[in-house]
């Protein structure tokens, strides 16, 4: 294992580090445009006339949209090499060097693709969705902001700005959890997300230490010359190399929901639904598996990081499948699908194929994008209502076909199902875990190919009992007016709506192609291999003993068969014997209900860590503040006191007592003379 | 001024004014009068510039009887203020007794 991953580690350094390519600071532009566009729809947002217009949706869709067609010509000119671009010089204090420059690689265009592009997509669709509130402006601002944000993190050529881009993100998350900030609930997901996030912060942070103190600087180019001529030249690694990615997986854990900090992510959900779309499912999250691609080299230098980031992806995967089983909210079920995603995405880069981690991040972005979206579609459309017991049938009320073709799509690409986009990217995840040489790696692909079976299933019993069957609802709370249930009409999405989720549908159906034909794996193989997340292990023939010829063919057909159960026992169940689903959850009621309720982590966090600190911060505010700091203010007002309490009996209001003080007082002052001549 | 006083004199002089400021101390401290309190730090107020004199006088120098024309003139107008103090307190209290006014230590 050791040896294996030195020598990984000089392949994939190798390829990082060609000759860099300068870009102008055009480049600047990819974050600028957003940033115009922030200030613009904040400005608008503080009108005093209400912040109630569709220009603050025009400039965000404009900045957005600009930004994505020049990250279009970047990708199209950086290509398969290695690009530079300096922005300004920011931080230089001695040796530390963070300036705000640009680390362009095949990887950096392919995120920030994604990241403007399903931008774009849901500044249109929100443009549509969010009018009617009064945070309108408020609204895109902060959707503009987290573009400027994110594009930073993915741009960055240092850990100091990509840190910055990080906590940006997190910035935004926070504001858009609780954009709704007259709701307790909303309020409290807010700092829920941004109090978990600190805890992963903190470990990315002391790995930004760590790894200047080993390197002598942040910058991603440095830092993997570095570690390309210490393993040509084969130096023993010390501890700081095996310290520094646990710290940086701690950050990666944090913002891309893995176990135990994925608490945040479901509760995300108070947010409105595009802003689940963008942040919670397709961009922000994933920024700790690009994080973790982006540094693979300096992961690869620790015998024990990725084997790690291997267990904890496939383990999250799993359990948050489990529970996303037993949910009845449409979108928390998508919520923790996202989290067991992520989980795919950690399992990819862990098993060592960063192709197949990216790769699913990016057909990923697409079906959960379209997924959070059509579930914002049928909330916008019924009032609110998210319980899947309460609707049904959708497919059958009129307008709202294209939600439903697209719901569809996007299913099957989360299912797994063959051809779709997450068909390519989840098969080449799971083949790659059945042949990379690693503790316990095999076992992870069977759990992984379990989880996926499970993801079907959870899938399309929301499919199912949603869409399909009889036409049956009931709205939600948000429906006001006059009249009763009965007058109720959802009314269907419009034309941005529509729009919006049939390019997503498109996406779903289609993005998986670009990993399949010429070379290994496609054109996204290619891409990825040129950039620093490059590393694959060749199968070879060996390695393939047990399994019928080529891990990849055979991987597609079993995933296939459990896709393809997976929904099949989703149909019975939910859509042709509803009777029985029913039956079969009061047959094991407790596990069931044990999954609805969460497996109670958010318990477990609250019993073993919220009370023992609270217990502790009153034991300190008793120790410290009560006894020690209000106890020496207290002395100090009481020492004169006793003091005069002491010394008051003296006056007594004699003048005969006075009279003897001061001639005994005289009198001493006169032996005290004596004595001393 | 024609002769310095001799140490012997002096010894005298002083002799005379520490039982004179002893007098009055005592006096002072026994009695509860008013007036005789009053007239017992006078009493001690003349002791001690028959000290300044007699100094004045050993030393041969003015020094002394320049001190005993301020004293005399401090004491004059502090008698003043004192005796005026008295009848203020008798006409309040109908009594000379200071014991009356112990009341005062707040």
């Amino acid at each position: 294992m050791h040896a294996m991953l030195a020598q990984l580690g000089h392949s994939a350094g190798a390829a990082a580090i060609g000759q860099a390519e300068v870009f102008g600071s055009w480049t600047a532009l990819i974050p600028l445009l957003p940033l115009l566009a922030s200030i613009a729809c904040g400005v608008l947002a503080f009108r005093p006339s209400g912040a109630k217009t569709k220009w603050a949706a025009w400039c965000c869709i404009a900045g957005l949209a600009l930004s994505f067609v020049l990250s279009v010509v970047l990708a199209l000119n950086v290509g398969h090499g290695l690009g530079h671009a300096s922005i300004f010089e920011w931080i230089r204090i001695d040796r530390l060097r963070a300036d705000f420059a640009f680390y362009l690689d095949p990887l950096t265009s392919i995120m920030l693709i994604v990241v403007t592009g399903i931008g774009t997509l849901v500044a249109i669709y929100a443009s549509e969705y969010m009018w009617g509130d009064r945070g309108y402006a408020r609204f895109f601002a902060f959707v503009s902001l987290f573009i400027v944000a994110m594009t930073c993190l993915v741009l960055a050529d240092n850990l100091i700005l990509m840190y910055l881009g990080w906590e940006g993100v997190g910035l935004c998350s926070y504001l858009l959890i609780g954009f709704y900030y007259d709701k307790p609930s909303a309020v409290a997901a807010a700092k829920k997300a941004f109090i978990v996030n600190r805890i992963g912060d903190l470990g990315f942070a002391l790995g930004i230490m760590l790894t200047y103190l080993q390197f002598g600087s942040v910058e991603f180019d440095v830092i993997f010359r570095q570690i390309e001529q210490w393993t040509a030249a084969g130096m023993e690694m010390s501890t700081a190399t095996n310290v520094i990615p646990f710290l940086l997986m701690l950050g990666a854990f944090g913002k891309s929901a893995q176990l135990p900090l994925y608490v945040w992510l479901p509760d995300a959900m108070e947010g409105p639904t595009p802003v689940s779309a963008l942040i919670h499912a397709a961009t922000m999250v994933t920024a700790g598996v690009y994080l973790i691609a982006r540094l693979l080299p300096l992961f690869l230098l620790s015998p024990y990081a990725l084997p790690t980031v291997a267990w904890v992806g496939c383990i999250t995967a799993l359990f948050s499948a489990t529970i996303g089983m037993a949910q009845y909210d449409l979108k928390r079920i998508f919520a923790y699908s996202t989290v067991s995603q992520l989980g795919y995405m950690f399992m990819g880069i862990g098993v060592l194929s960063s192709v197949g981690g990216t790769f699913h991040l990016f057909t990923h972005a697409f079906f959960k994008a379209a997924l959070f979206l059509g579930s914002g579609a049928v909330m916008h459309g019924f009032a609110g209502q998210l319980d899947v017991r309460k609707l049904s049938g959708l497919w059958r009320v009129p307008g709202w076909q294209v939600v439903t073709a697209s719901m569809l799509v996007a299913c099957l690409a989360l299912a797994g199902f063959p051809l779709t986009a997450g068909f390519f990217s989840k098969d080449m995840i799971l083949a790659q875990a059945f042949v990379t040489p690693g503790p316990g790696y095999r076992l992870l692909g069977w759990i992984g190919l379990m989880t996926a079976g499970l993801t079907a299933y959870y899938t399309f019993r929301v499919f199912f009992r949603v869409f399909l069957g009889p036409v049956a609802y009931k709205p939600g709370d948000d429906h006001h007016g006059a009249h009763g249930d009965h007058h109720f009409h959802p009314h269907a999405p419009g034309p941005a709506i529509n729009f919006v989720l049939i390019v997503l549908g498109l996406g779903a159906l289609l993005a998986g192609w670009v990993g399949v034909g010429g070379g290994h794996h496609g054109w996204f193989g290619g891409m990825i291999h040129a950039s620093s997340a490059n590393y694959e292990v060749a199968h070879e023939p060996g390695d393939t003993a047990g399994f019928f010829g080529d891990p990849h063919r055979w991987m597609m057909l079993a995933s296939s068969v459990v896709g393809i159960l997976g929904i099949a026992v989703a149909a019975y169940l939910h859509l042709f014997n509803r009777a029985a689903a029913e039956r079969w959850r009061r047959a094991i009621l407790p596990v069931a209900v044990l999954a609805e309720h969460k497996w109670c982590v958010d318990e477990g966090y609250d019993l073993l860590i919220r009370r023992p600190l609270r217990a502790m911060g009153h034991i300190c505010y008793a120790l410290g503040d009560t006894l020690i700091i209000n106890g020496l203010v207290a002395l100090a007002g009481w020492t004169p006191r006793l003091i005069g309490a002491a010394v008051r009996p003296l006056q007594n209001g004699r003048l005969q007592g006075y009279g003897l003080g001061m001639a005994g007082g005289a009198a001493m002052l006169v032996i005290i003379v004596w004595w001393m001549l | 001024m024609t002769q310095p006083l001799s140490v012997l004199a002096l010894n005298h002089y002083l002799l005379l004014s520490g039982v004179l400021f002893v007098i009055g101390l005592i006096g002072f401290l026994t009695r509860r009068n008013l007036i005789i309190m009053f007239l017992c730090t006078e009493l001690m107020f003349q002791a001690a510039a028959i000290a300044m004199i007699a100094f004045g006088a050993y030393h041969g120098n003015a020094q002394g009887q320049v001190f005993l024309i301020f004293i005399l003139t401090i004491a004059a107008a502090e008698a003043a203020l004192a005796l005026a103090l008295v009848v203020m307190l008798y006409r309040r209290g109908s009594t000379l007794d200071a014991e009356t006014w112990s009341e005062l230590k707040g």
